[in-house]
């Protein structure tokens, strides 16, 4: 398929602006753009031809099933498109004055309201743009909590469990603290014992998924709160796998103290290929003072308001109130469930544990116990024997028409294959892809030609990334392209790609 | 309502197959200490049309743009948005797929990134993108956390007249990066490049915008330079609409050029969700955040694309990475590619010139004391309306026109200042009534 | 297309057990990873190197090396400073990979404490280390 940019003919457009007759003011030179971007040149119908072949060649939940482990790719309802674009929401801009904006403040501050329910925490801020936002805004609030109490210093580690999401670490850095891991035991949960040696005066929080990245739910977890708060450290809950426990267990009741949700996950913004999110943290009373400003208030029983005066705020981590058309999309998907948003996580741990079970003896299983939400399987034993990966075992799987699974992710399992399917397939898609698994483990032994030259039906066959990030084409160079069909392959196996 | 598709009979075949009698039975690893005892407290469950009415209820106590006539800016634009971006962001294929993980189920959306990739480096002139960040606030904290790891130095400059927000978000990160943030005040609406110089030495980089916040065009290239001899790296804060018509900060020597997306081809939508974007030379690929696409080849020889680079990730270089960006913007910098397809480099053009002129005609029409008269402006400007602007504001806003934003929020001194903003959306009789407003 | 060269521990080298080797030649020493440590990574696709001229120390990294699934630092298996960075192996980080103790050695280094190669292993004591692994 053609660049937009190779379909380009110069003098073609699409657009049609009011006519101007008014004298366009001078540009002193030095300022002036004299030669003009290259922006693509195509009259509509073109425009539209190509971008509805982009999007038929990119795969959704909409196109089937997406069992991407720890993703939570749950259908996206279609109502929440159309309450986004109402035009109060939709064209309201941000700086307008709080009288001509209060159907957008209740929105968010009734959401906040949803959100610490769900939480077990009394004080929310829905302005982190995504989950990882919302994990370094964590840790800011944990560093002027400390500060506040004169600890900054002193307190500069977080525990980190071996099979948390690179985003802790990456964010540990960020926010200025040092990681400090702790093992995984084996039943999946954080080694305890391993936990007592690493946590003392110097500890500022833990960062931890639960249920895991392993779809498992932490057995230890009252002992491990004991651990933290006793060291007089912070509890920080990833909400990244919250769709498993809402209503069935609050963070907040768990022993955690900030807590972040990923509006793109569990209360279904759609993902837009990869964004955008929503990452809202909750907090317990004391770390409230320290929340982002503005605070969102109510006055009374009908007036909102946004609250600047907070002396002791972290400020700002994103423009204006964050992401509000995700809040628009969430809230109205809340407002769908109400208190059923327990029945929302029981079908998504039920669908997980029947397909578990159903998978459980073709594949290795790690930690042999019920799951959540998700579970992980390990293509190790077809390693072994038929020299067939995890790797392989995701591209045959879209012969079958399925998005594949997260894969090599958690790092504590090798050759992981990571498997959420949401609450809102069913049962007969459940049982396809679980068909489809269990002939690939089959065709492992017999055929496994067919699995090493998968995927058979996609635009592309497997791609060479060692090409790609060695010439580092990312962009296109118009007359100095470079035809890469035209240089040799790279040399090794094709490598993997992650989830996740 | 629900969006669950099991019937009871299913649940039941279910749970034989797991060999559990119930659903509770799913939960038997949680200790008993930490389960919820109750039901949640949220209010009864709405159906689709219930939902309908409840939101627009809430959406009718806004008053959006449709229902006044609106002069507001200050970072945040009523630019107008083709219909082909609603058809193109409505595909349920782009809508609902994540990050292209597996590059054979997702090159339509690879190949839109590579293309958007290409877009902002025409735009800017600068040789590689990232897929977006969150907004044009935090792409100026990444700009930070980049110079940093670059240069080793830790102080960064931020002009005055960069959007307040932007220099609010670039100090709230930088305690955790180990950086500290001086700012350099403007002279007249602008900011000195002497005065920059001086402030530049021994820092790791320099963010100015252009046009600046006030909508004064800055001396950019001087700025640049100022930075670059210092041994600071150069960033501009840059306004896509802007780019048609003003010089790329590639062409006068800027290491990053980053800003907001939004006024390329997303609604207002009360601050986000939105686009950030990120440019840089290509010196600095290897400290880029976020995902980047590459071209390649498939096992055939095909053309194919793929996320590259990607041991700068935090998937990878889990506490060494370059950042912690997962979950982007894709969907609005999608947006923002079709926006500036549909406008070509000629409509951005004439979409620049417009505002120029409009903003031109504004700033006559008021005939009132313009707060910089001597420098030159794009589409916004700030203007003395001779009483506190709130007044001015609540005054107009009575009679149907929001007339700008009091920059007395941000600024000392300015308290009678109103920035006022014009895109292409206005016309000369809207101008004419904002004039009568004000007049009164 | 590049070849990955076959399985060996040359006899005269010295190794490290973060997989890095050390060739010894007076008071200088030639510095590299191990075939384990690129079979491990995959092909390569860049060399982030140390400066000439800076102080190394033993079992602290000097440089990064990536192929396109992993990123490892290199990590020291003696102390001193860099007199060279093998340019090749920055402009075709592949080199590592076709010839790990050969051309695509990646260090060359002046000694500052050569008894600190007494902690290293020998060949066969390092081939029994990476069995186990």
């Amino acid at each position: 398929m053609k660049l937009i940019y190779e379909r380009s003919q110069e003098g073609r457009r699409a657009s049609s602006l009011p006519p101007n007759d008014l004298p366009v003011p001078e540009i002193p030179e030095e300022l002036r753009r004299d030669r003009p971007p290259r922006l693509p040149e195509l009259a509509e119908p073109e425009l539209v031809r190509h971008f509805t072949k982009i999007s038929t060649r990119t795969f959704g939940i909409d196109t089937g099933f997406y069992p991407l482990g720890s993703c939570t790719m749950k259908h996206n309802p279609r109502v929440n498109e159309r309450v986004v674009n109402l035009p109060g929401f939709r064209d309201l801009h941000p700086l307008q004055e709080e009288e001509g904006s209060q159907g957008a403040l209740e929105l968010m501050w009734r959401l906040q309201e949803i959100l610490a329910e769900v939480a077990g925490l009394p004080a929310v801020s829905l302005q982190p743009a995504a989950g990882s936002q919302g994990e370094l805004t964590g840790l800011m609030l944990m560093r002027a909590y400390f500060a506040d109490r004169g600890e900054a210093e002193t307190r500069r580690k977080i525990v980190i469990p071996d099979t948390a999401h690179g985003t802790n670490p990456a964010s540990v850095t960020m926010g200025g603290y040092e990681v400090t891991p702790v093992k995984t035991d084996p039943r999946g949960n954080i080694d305890v014992e391993d936990l007592r040696t690493k946590v003392d005066e110097g500890t500022a929080g833990l960062m931890l998924t639960n249920p895991s990245t392993l779809g498992l739910f932490d057995e230890s977890i009252e002992q491990i709160t004991r651990i933290f708060h006793e060291a007089g450290a912070l509890m920080y809950y990833d909400g990244a796998n919250l769709n498993a426990v809402c209503g069935i267990s609050r963070p907040g009741d768990m022993g955690f103290d900030i807590v972040h949700f990923n509006l793109h996950k569990t209360f279904s913004q759609p993902h837009g290929g990869g964004g955008p999110g929503g990452g809202p943290i909750a907090v317990r009373e004391r770390l409230e003072p320290f929340l982002p400003v503005p605070a969102i208030v109510r006055d009374g029983e009908e007036a909102f308001r946004l609250d600047y005066d907070r002396p002791k705020t972290i400020g700002k981590v994103r423009g204006f109130c964050g992401p509000f058309g995700v809040f628009v999309r969430s809230y109205a998907y809340i407002r769908a469930y109400g208190p059923g948003l327990r029945e929302m996580s029981e079908v998504a741990v039920l669908n997980a544990n029947y397909m578990l079970a159903r998978l459980k003896d073709a594949y290795e299983l790690p930690f042999d116990r019920l799951c959540m939400h998700e579970f992980v399987l390990s293509a190790r034993g077809l390693k072994r024997e038929h020299g067939i990966t995890a790797l392989d075992v995701a591209k045959r799987l879209m012969d079958y028409d399925f998005h594949p699974p997260t894969i090599y992710f958690p790092l504590v399992v090798p050759e992981a294959l990571m498997i959420e399917p949401t609450e809102t397939e069913a049962k007969e898609t459940l049982d396809e892809f679980v068909d489809a698994m269990l002939e690939i483990a089959r065709d492992a032994a017999e055929r496994p030609e067919l699995l090493k030259e998968a995927p058979h039906n996609r635009p592309v066959g497997r791609v060479d990334e060692v090409k790609a990030a060695k010439r580092a084409v990312v962009r296109y160079l118009f007359e100095d392209h470079p035809d890469l069909s035209k240089e040799p392959a790279s040399g090794r196996e094709l490598e993997v790609q992650k989830g996740a | 309502m629900s969006f669950l598709s099991l019937t009871e009979r299913d649940r039941e075949e279910m749970l034989a197959t797991i060999g559990v009698d119930s659903i509770e039975e799913l939960f038997r690893d949680i200790p008993e200490g930490v389960r919820f005892d109750r039901e949640l407290d949220l209010e009864p469950a709405l159906s689709e049309q219930e939902i309908v009415a409840h939101l627009e209820e809430l959406a009718a106590k806004n008053v959006d743009t449709g229902r006044e006539l609106s002069f507001l800016g200050a970072g945040i634009y009523d630019h107008y948005v083709p219909a082909v971006v609603d058809t193109v962001l409505s595909r349920g294929e782009l809508l609902t797929a994540y990050t292209p993980y597996q590059p054979e189920m997702s090159q339509g959306v690879l190949q839109a990134i590579f293309e958007y990739q290409t877009a902002v480096c025409e735009l800017t002139g600068m040789d590689v993108s990232n897929a977006s960040g969150y907004d044009g606030t935090t792409v100026a904290a990444d700009a930070c956390y980049v110079a940093k790891h670059v240069t080793g130095r830790s102080r960064v400059v931020v002009a005055e007249t960069l959007n307040p927000q932007v220099r609010q978000v670039v100090k709230t990160y930088a305690p955790g990066f180990g950086l500290e943030v001086v700012e350099v005040p403007h002279r007249g609406g602008v900011t000195d490049p002497d005065e920059l110089a001086a402030a530049a030495r021994d820092a790791a980089c320099v963010i100015f915008q252009q046009p600046n916040f006030f909508g004064c065009l800055e001396p950019a290239p001087d700025l640049a330079a100022a930075a670059n001899d210092a041994g600071a790296l150069p960033v501009a804060h840059v306004d896509p609409v802007s780019l048609g018509v003003l010089e790329a900060p590639g062409a006068y020597g800027c290491a990053l050029a980053i800003g907001e997306g939004q006024a390329a081809g997303n609604y207002q939508s009360y601050g986000g969700p939105h686009y950030g974007f990120m440019a840089a030379r290509s010196d600095y690929v290897r400290r880029m955040p976020g995902r980047i696409v590459g071209e390649t080849t498939d096992v055939e020889g095909r053309r194919a694309y793929v996320l590259t680079l990607q041991t700068r990730e935090q998937h990878i270089r889990r506490e060494k990475a370059t950042s912690n960006i997962t979950t982007n913007q894709t969907l609005l910098a999608l947006a923002g590619l079709v926006h500036l397809s549909w406008l070509g480099p000629q409509g951005l053009k004439e979409q620049g010139e417009t505002c120029m002129a409009l903003a031109a005609y504004a700033k006559e029409r008021l005939d009132l004391p313009l707060a910089f008269p001597d420098q030159t402006t794009f589409k916004e400007f700030a203007i003395r309306v001779g009483r506190p602007a709130e007044d001015a504001i609540r005054a107009a806003r009575e009679q149907g026109v929001h007339p700008g934003y009091a920059l007395k929020r941000d600024y000392a001194g300015m308290e009678d200042a109103l920035l006022v903003c014009v895109t292409e959306k206005r016309t000369r009789s809207d101008i004419d009534r904002l004039a009568e407003m004000l007049a009164a | 297309m590049s070849l990955a060269a076959a399985e060996s521990y040359p006899d005269e080298l010295q190794y490290h057990s973060e997989h890095d080797w050390a060739r010894i030649e007076g008071d200088e020493a030639t510095l590299g990873i191990t075939w384990f440590a690129q079979d491990a990574l995959g092909e390569l696709v860049h060399y982030e190197a140390p400066e000439e001229g800076a102080e190394i120390s033993k079992g602290s990294s000097y440089g990064e090396v990536e192929s396109v699934k992993a990123v490892s630092d290199v990590i020291a298996p003696l102390s001193g400073v860099i007199v060279e960075v093998n340019a090749k192996v920055v402009g075709e980080p592949e080199t590592v990979n076709e010839d790990p103790y050969g051309e695509g050695w990646l260090v060359r280094i002046r000694l500052s404490d050569a008894s600190e190669a007494d902690d290293l292993m020998d060949a066969a004591a390092y081939k029994s280390f990476v069995d186990e692994q």
